[in-house]
């Protein structure tokens, strides 16, 4: 295509003015400028022959890729925003242009991160490390896993061997930060460099502390990031310097920042924000303008998506074992509602989620419904029916993010809420509250090493286990864990700051910023179900000749999570509690972030199970945990609303990263017909954000289809499932998760 | 204060009535369905005696949901009519509630449902396992007539029905069994649906644990070309068929 850029009539012609127009605002620029669209789907159009060919070339090319692993790399160029020469899929026959290296789904590397990831990704994949990559990042630039092993303490190293502490972003780009990349096409980069200039000269005056020293650099990196951006986009014959005057503009500039970001940073998740309604305000003047039809609209968001969907990055095979495939988190929150109560569904909210039948389903863009209530009927209903259709989206309650973020909220990852361009996160995975729980019995020792990780306490010495004993030992080794955790997220985020800055995220945030430091749980209903037993039923101790608990025989019936029960669900909640009160209480955080903490694992509930023992609840050694915040498998008897609704008793304000809840149900057992089954689902979702449940991944599958996607993956390739805040091509996952998601509860009944 | 015997509960969507239901399988069931996909039910036993007021407790805990959402109430067993007087205050209770009731029942027992009962009941889902009398006698073990009674009562008496219908290759297919239970159907004036249940194996596994032989164990479900055969039958007396 050739560098279309249109004649620069005013970029800001027939928008409202308002305080965006002298200051930075995208959000005002939007509750300015966006027609809400109450109607239904039935306005919507198909793929264009164009596009349908397009897509078709690359998922040739994604066969190769999902036998080799990669489909193509270049192991000699770090990445950087301008490190590549321009790519293309087909050059004549992309609407919207740009790629994270010179072809499409070649990898870059990114030593940045750390050298031993890439080296690995190399080694894994059939490539030789070169020695000059390896001479350069091991003597002359330091990366951030080198930083941060330099000072790591024992007790973080052991807690990370152990498996207590897992997925820690040590050794990679920590993602979840969301750069508001819709300014680049609201402003261009010019204006955006002069308001960072004006940030910076606000630091003129200041003393020059280690605090306001970092911030200068760090803002000169950010106007250089910025900089490269344009000279990025200038290499396929853009202008990105002013503001983008048509729609297919507004969607270019905003894609090259995106891309830009990918280019910069591998982060563990590199989500896109909340641009649909901010791009429908861009099509519906060029639709009014007489620029663009329909057909052209949806053909621009298709070929948007297309390139979300391609973004790739070199990982290792553990990674994706951990994470269960090429994850990227190409996160994009449609819908909720603005300040002033209106619904921010435009048509742009489903032309999004069209792609999903344009393009056939897929994990990326994770795809993220803020549900409200008061969202327009048609809108909820047309999410119904791609649920049903493609089990490709997640819900999240609207209701609970507006009043504590605004109505600007984007969810970074899964479930983690942040004001675009105002919140950043320093990512921190998560602790494994099982293994905990048997460390507390311990005396922290690992029940399957014997190996001494926790500070030394006095294990419990009876028969039987009671409850006030094992309480207070859980409490000591909380105040350990949360300590050593904390301290190794102010490592982990001090060092990436420091050696591999998100310069051109960060470029599309407002300074300062507000940081959360994100911790999380993981195996929250295994604990809660073994102090359950232990509360209710009798849970004797097996040991070993070292006196080390290894089993536990459960005599009796208990209550378990999941079955809107308060004998657990109240146990459940003073967990969380606990672990958030020590959270609040420690003495220092990185840049004096807030802390949070999620409930959410993704699909690493299947590696933490497999390095936890046999627990009180009758668990063994080695079965995968649930997924989030779920019951144990099998154990919500009740149907997924009772479910539901002991998660929902979690308060999302202790968990304000995000609380996590997948479920799955067969077609038949939501309605009769599609129309009853897309009412009844609008209904169950309704009424799970009334009551107060924060996430929803819907999964609408039967199992023969799993199982038969098990046994023929080829004829499968876009099978996409839900898990805990993500959704992966169901035959990517290993064996093991396949499994494991098979033999999840099956609510063969809502 | 009138008890019952309760066999477990659920909340689910689309299966037992209209919406999202709050479903109370009540134990206990004087019929012996060969395809039978809760044997634990059958028996009294195999319950636990509750209160009127213990199980509005449990209701009421779901009953703003169940606002939103859209549903209400159905009371299931086994066999409610086995336990008359808990059942209808159950229905009643919540009626005055104000959510929706349906009663799950094969009418079998219809006679012991009084007018009270009915009153508060928005709905019935019936089970009619078959026309043919000697059919109905070898699946249940039971006569065919009470239910046909009880169908005409609740229809003339106004109260919208819900006709569920499981098909067994080889034991409920058959096409005069099908068209006449189809022209009974037709026949009653308050029918607003047909359901056509395929029969599955699901329920196996109950059969093992409970040591009960299960009859149609060598029985496949029926495949889509007799499950259109039969709903096709029962549309051309007009009725809505799922």
């Amino acid at each position: 295509m050739p560098a279309a850029v249109a004649l620069r009539v005013d970029a800001w012609r027939g928008f409202h003015d308002a305080e965006w127009t002298r200051q930075v605002d995208v959000s005002g620029f939007i509750r300015a400028n966006y027609v809400p669209y109450l109607g239904d789907e039935g306005f919507l159009a198909g793929p264009t022959e164009r596009t349908t060919r397009l897509w078709g070339r690359l998922r040739e090319m994604f066969v190769l890729e999902r036998a080799r692993g990669v489909y193509d790399l270049d192991p000699f160029t770090p990445s950087g925003i301008t490190s590549h020469q321009p790519g293309y899929i087909d050059r004549e026959n992309e609407l919207i242009v740009g790629l994270q290296t010179d072809a499409p789904l070649k990898r870059a590397i990114m030593p940045n991160g750390g050298l031993r990831m890439v080296e690995s990704g190399l080694q894994a994949y059939g490539y030789t490390v070169d020695p000059v990559l390896r001479e350069t990042f091991t003597h002359h630039r330091k990366t951030h896993n080198a930083g941060v092993f330099d000072a790591y303490t024992p007790q973080i190293l052991a807690a990370r061997k152990s498996h207590l502490i897992t997925g820690l972003p040590d050794a990679y780009g920590r993602g979840r930060i969301i750069g508001d990349y819709r300014r680049v096409p609201l402003y261009g980069v010019d204006r955006l460099i002069e308001a960072k200039l004006a940030d910076k000269a606000t630091l003129d005056g200041r003393r020059s502390t280690s605090d306001v020293i970092r911030d200068r650099e760090e803002l000169a990196e950010q106007i250089r990031a910025l900089g490269e951006l344009k000279e990025m986009a200038a290499s396929y014959g853009f202008d990105v310097s002013g503001p983008a005057g048509t729609a297919r503009e507004a969607i270019q500039w905003l894609y090259f920042a995106y891309l830009a970001a990918t280019k910069d940073q591998n982060g563990a998740a590199m989500s896109l924000g909340r641009t649909s309604t901010f791009l429908d305000i861009y099509l519906e003047r060029d639709r009014a303008e007489g620029r663009l039809t329909e057909r052209d609209a949806q053909e621009l968001i298709d070929d948007f998506v297309i390139k979300l969907r391609i973004i790739r990055f070199l990982r290792t095979p553990e990674y994706d074992e951990l994470f269960s495939g090429d994850q990227t988190w190409v996160t994009e929150a449609l819908g909720g509602i603005d300040r002033d109560g209106r619904p921010l569904v435009t048509r742009t909210s489903f032309r999004f989620l069209q792609t999903l039948y344009n393009l056939g389903a897929a994990p990326e863009p994770n795809l993220t419904v803020l549900w409200s209530l008061a969202l327009p009927d048609g809108f909820k209903r047309f999410c119904a029916q791609v649920s049903l259709d493609t089990s490709a989206i997640q819900y999240e309650s609207d209701d609970l993010l507006r009043p504590r973020f605004d109505d600007d909220t984007a969810i970074a990852c899964c479930v983690s809420a942040m004001r675009v361009g105002k919140d950043m996160q320093f990512f921190g995975a998560r602790a494994n509250l099982a293994k905990a729980l048997l460390y507390a019995i311990n005396g922290g020792r690992d029940e399957l090493t014997g190996a001494q990780v926790a500070a030394v306490s006095p294990p419990l010495l009876g028969d039987v286990l009671r409850y006030d004993e094992v309480v207070a030992a859980y409490e000591r080794t909380l105040d350990w864990l949360v300590e050593t955790y904390v301290d190794a997220l102010n490592v982990i985020h001090s060092m990436h700051d420091k050696y591999a800055y998100e310069r051109l995220e960060m470029a599309l945030h407002d300074y300062p910023v507000r940081r959360f430091l994100a911790t999380g749980i993981a195996g929250l209903s295994v604990a809660v179900d073994s102090l359950s037993a232990i509360r209710y039923a009798e849970v004797t101790v097996l040991r070993d000749d070292s006196g080390l608990a290894v089993d536990f025989a459960v005599n009796g019936e208990f209550p378990t999570f999941g079955n809107n029960d308060d004998r657990a669900d109240s146990i459940a909640v003073w967990l969380v509690e606990a672990f958030m009160r020590r959270l609040r209480s420690q003495p220092t955080y990185y840049r004096e972030a807030e802390p949070t903490l999620s409930v959410l694992t993704i699909t690493s509930n299947v590696v933490y199970g497999r390095h936890t023992g046999n627990t009180p609840d009758g668990r063994r050694a080695g079965e995968p945990f649930a997924p989030g915040a779920n019951p144990v498998n099998g154990r919500d008897l009740h149907g997924l609303i009772a479910s539901a609704r002991s998660v929902a008793k979690i308060p999302y304000d202790l968990a304000r990263d995000g609380i996590s809840q997948t479920v799955t149900v067969t077609p038949d057992g939501l309605g009769r017909d599609r129309a009853e089954q897309v009412a009844n689902l609008t209904g169950v979702l309704d009424g799970f954000v009334d009551a107060g449940g924060f996430h929803m991944n819907v999964n609408v599958l039967d199992r023969a289809t799993l199982e038969a996607a098990m046994a023929h993956p080829e004829l499968y390739p876009d099978l996409t499932i839900r898990v805990s805040g993500y959704a992966v091509n169901f035959v990517r996952l290993t064996v093991e998760q396949q499994r494991d998601v098979i033999s999840r509860t099956f609510h063969s009944g809502l | 204060m009138t008890t019952g015997v309760v066999h477990s509960w659920d909340v689910s969507t689309g299966l037992d009535g209209p919406g999202t239901r709050f479903v109370a399988f009540l134990a206990g069931c004087p019929l012996r369905c060969l395809y039978c996909h809760s044997p634990d039910t059958w028996t009294m036993r195999s319950g636990q005696r509750t209160t009127v007021d213990e199980l509005m407790v449990n209701i009421e805990r779901y009953h703003r949901f169940i606002d939103v959402a859209g549903g209400g109430v159905t009371v299931s067993g086994g066999e409610p009519l086995l336990q008359p007087r808990f059942t209808g205050e159950v229905l009643r209770r919540c009626h005055d509630a104000g959510l929706h009731t349906a009663l799950d029942t094969s009418g079998y027992l219809g006679a012991r449902a009084d007018d009270r009962l009915l009153d508060a009941t928005d709905l019935v889902l019936l089970d009619i396992k078959s026309w043919d009398q000697a059919t109905y006698q070898a699946v249940t073990g039971r006569r065919l007539a009470p239910t046909l009674d009880f169908a005409r009562r609740v229809a003339d008496r106004g109260t919208p029905v819900w006709i569920r219908f499981v098909l067994v290759p080889g034991l409920t297919d058959g096409v005069a069994n099908v068209a006449g239970l189809a022209e009974f159907a037709a026949s009653l004036s308050t029918v607003e649906r047909l359901e056509v249940l395929p029969f599955h194996r699901l329920g196996v596994h109950k059969y093992e644990q409970l040591g009960l032989p299960f009859a149609l164990a060598d029985t496949p479900p029926p495949d889509a070309a007799l499950v259109d055969r039969v709903r096709g039958q029962f549309r051309e007396y007009g009725l809505t068929v799922y």
